[in-house]
């Protein structure tokens, strides 16, 4: 008897686990400098531990180590199962495990130390930004590698997403890092003035559109699905949201530089495709859930349904704001106000991390061939998650609404009405408001690494068998 | 219609305009193909008939309407907005709008509207308006807008920014040299010990030393504050006076009292002479306007004139 080959969970595993101990640490960072913004004094005076030092830390260890993970560990896992086939350059797929660990960590020393190339997103420096690069070619390789060695003709949806992902997050960290070395640790930007502006903002909004937008989409199509047991809603929605969100995405960079020395034919544009994006966007929205029609029910029993179907929910609030904000009208009161921050992170943590976590959840039982340790605590952590995420984004709206009414605000004789240090006074509460929020977050992940610990804990790893794919039924 | 100078050659311009008109146009057929053929609503919708992973499958519901409807009033907003604002390329828009116009176009309102309140005031000279009320509200409030960042919110000073609170000036006190302050700013320039030709350490220490004994610190050493008054009258007399009173033309300040502007300690004294110091009040005038710069004139004028 020939014994049936199987597919590559190893990597998947390494990556599942770590996006686990990432999420805790990139939040637990985040909790901090929240709390620095309530209470300066915590910055104990110590440069490392500056609010400017550790502001880069989170965003990119909750980003790139969290949700890079994360992505990793889904996309290997996806790409297999809907191929039919094991993955392909195995040996390049554990490069990708150990190289992208090893950003991680350099970007958790260099950053402390103050080594930035101060692009918002990008702080890392050239020699990290080179093995990014060729982490994620290796990535490349081994996703379409498997693409194209699949046993089945048609290529699932999830893999559309998270081929557009990793291909233009190729294109973006080429040519946004691109710049002039004059140390080992030191560069300078390629780009001059404006145009290292809009170089940087093409690749930091779609950093959101393609990273954390189109890569977690791929999540979505195939877990969501999968953990409702029901067919996605709509092949033909997918088709148009696809197309529609990947070409309309790459243009909305300028909605972050209204009203600056950035040309006002480029911010028209930029506010112009912002706004056609938010169809494409609610595209994805409906097809996730839609696909749970005729089996609401679940939604009263499954926890992990739950996360992924109010990830959704706030990926469509998201999404609605995101192009009213870029409205110059709004964007003129919203610009570098804290409603930027909440806006972010009802994308961030509604969305991104609820719908990884819910994944996670699916994944971790398959790939350790064990029961979840308990449903109890997925269904306290999504609670815990949810008043977190809700404290949170309430919190930043109203102080960022008040900040930009306060720095608008002017006397009968056309002064200001505050001074800028009143307007930092009034925001206090709701930092500490914030804090608390992203405290309540932080305490939902750490329920879910004790869950998933008693999960694996003694756990045989599992390398499931690959299935003969289906025959394609005539049309 | 064309702005023929915003690129530098007419290629830019279309490669700008046809990308984004095709892109939209793209959009409206995409949207069209796929929302044909709606079925029957009494039909059960089926399957496309792949299966992947054992049982992921898709239905093939048609395209809501309310959302298809969205996304035709986005685009058609999209080729308005379009037609209206300069967005293809060199092509102005129909509205002529620019941000620059519009800049100035809120300034000119705000002109016409406050501009009358602060020329009241504008003949009047500072040490009659530092009695009137209305004037120095204004003045205060012109202060917090844009004085304090650097001079503190109670006009004390921080190091390397002057106290306004005090009757110790380095440029002058006057309501005319307040004035001329913040119109015109002050660059101040003390030189660093190597363009001073001063060449050791000692010579340094020596300096301060003797800088210190102006102010009659006290701990000083005697021999030191010897030798280094004679490189004081040798060189620094020329800017701070020989008896170490300090120049208003120069904004040099006086070294015989016990304000400091950078601060007063024997390191801080050493690295001043060490490293020098170049202390910048920008000019306000172009921004402010002279009308605004006098009652803010009036209102730090106000802090020592209406102390008593």
């Amino acid at each position: 008897m020939v014994e049936q080959a199987t597919y590559n969970y190893k990597v998947v595993r390494q990556f599942a686990i770590m996006a686990i101990v990432w999420a805790i640490v990139g939040m637990a960072v985040g909790v901090f400098i929240a709390a620095q913004l309530a209470w300066p004094a915590l910055n104990f005076d110590t440069p490392w531990l500056t609010f400017s030092r550790l502001r880069p830390l989170h965003t990119n260890a909750v980003i790139f180590a969290f949700g890079g993970c994360a992505l990793f560990a889904t996309s290997y896992y996806v790409v297999q199962r809907t191929c039919h086939t094991r993955l392909f350059a195995e040996k390049l797929a554990n490069f990708t495990f150990w190289g992208w660990q090893l950003v991680i960590v350099l970007a958790a020393i260099t950053l402390p130390l103050g080594i930035t190339q101060s692009k918002e997103y990008a702080e890392l420096e050239w020699p990290i930004d080179i093995l990014i690069a060729v982490v994620w070619v290796s990535y490349a390789v081994v996703f379409f590698g498997t693409i194209a060695k699949r046993t089945v003709k048609h290529i699932y949806v999830a893999n559309w997403f998270y081929g557009a992902f990793i291909i233009t997050i190729a294109m973006l960290h080429i040519f946004n890092n691109a710049s002039v070395p004059v140390s080992a640790l030191k560069s300078y930007s390629a780009y001059a003035g404006v145009q290292d502006a809009m170089i940087q903002w093409w690749y930091g909004h779609n950093a959101v559109g393609f990273f954390l937008t189109a890569g977690f989409l791929g999540m979505m199509y195939y877990f969501v699905p999968k953990q409702a047991g029901r067919p996605v809603y709509s092949y033909r929605l997918s088709i148009v949201h696809f197309w529609a969100l990947i070409f309309t995405y790459i243009w909305a960079g300028p909605h972050h530089l209204h009203y600056t020395a950035l040309p006002d034919w480029t911010q028209t544009l930029g506010m112009v495709m912002s706004l056609i994006l938010l169809a494409p966007s609610w595209g994805g929205m409906i097809n996730g859930i839609m696909t749970l029609s005729g089996a609401w029910e679940k939604l009263r029993t499954d926890p992990v349904l739950r996360f992924l179907i109010v990830s959704i929910s706030f990926y469509g609030m998201s999404t609605f704001e995101g192009p009213m904000m870029a409205i110059k009208t709004v964007n003129a009161l919203s610009h570098y106000t804290d409603w930027t921050i909440g806006h972010v992170h009802s994308g961030a943590l509604g969305w991104v991390a609820l719908v990884s976590m819910g994944s996670l959840y699916y994944l971790i039982p398959r790939l350790f061939g064990r029961e979840l340790y308990s449903l109890k605590l997925v269904e306290l952590h999504f609670w815990v998650a949810t008043i977190g995420v809700v404290l949170y984004i309430s919190s930043m709206w109203v102080s960022g609404i008040m900040q930009g009414l306060m720095w608008r605000a002017t006397n009968s004789d056309g002064t200001l009405t505050y001074s800028f240090v009143e307007s930092v006074q009034a925001m206090h509460p709701f930092y500490v408001t914030r804090t608390i929020g992203g405290a309540f977050f932080l305490l939902g992940a750490i329920v879910m690494a004790y869950n998933v610990w008693r999960t694996v804990a003694g756990a045989q790893a599992v390398d499931a068998k690959i299935p003969e794919p289906q025959l394609v039924h005539a049309h | 219609m064309f702005d023929s100078e915003l690129f530098i050659s007419d290629f830019w311009s279309w490669f700008i305009a046809v990308p984004t008109l095709v892109g939209i146009a793209a959009c409206f057929w995409l949207v069209w193909w796929q929302s044909g053929n709606r079925p029957d609503p009494n039909e059960e919708v089926k399957t496309m008939g792949h299966v992947w992973d054992e049982d992921l499958a898709e239905l093939n519901n048609p395209l809501p309407l309310w959302w298809l409807n969205m996304f035709y009033i986005t685009l058609f907003f999209g080729l308005i907005y379009l037609a209206l604002f300069p967005g293809l390329g060199a092509f102005k828009g129909v509205l002529g709008w620019t941000s620059v116009a519009q800049y100035q176009a809120e300034i000119d309102s705000a002109e016409s509207e406050y501009g009358p309140i602060y020329a009241k005031y504008a003949s009047q000279p500072i040490e009659d308006l530092v009695h009137n009320e209305d004037a120095l509200k204004i003045g205060e409030r012109l202060y917090i807008t844009y004085c304090t960042a650097c001079h503190g919110s109670d006009a004390g000073g921080n190091p390397g920014y002057p106290n306004l609170r005090d009757d110790d000036w380095l440029w002058g006190g006057t309501p005319q040299a307040i004035e001329t302050t913040i119109m015109q700013g002050r660059q101040a320039m003390m030189p660093s010990a190597q363009m001073n030709n001063l060449k050791t350490e000692e010579e340094i220490n020596n300096v301060a030393q003797y800088v210190m004994s102006l102010s009659g610190r006290e701990g000083v050493n005697a021999e030191a504050v010897e030798k280094g008054k004679a490189t004081f009258t040798q060189i620094c007399s020329a800017c701070h006076t020989p008896a170490g009173t300090g120049m208003q033309a120069l904004g040099a300040p006086n070294l015989t009292d016990t304000t400091w502007l950078y601060g007063g300690s024997e390191r801080t004294i050493k690295e001043t002479i060490t490293n020098g110091r170049q202390g910048k009040m920008p000019a306000h005038g172009e921004f402010l306007g002279e009308a605004k710069v006098h009652l803010l004139a009036t209102y730090i004028y106000s802090l020592q004139a209406n102390k008593q």
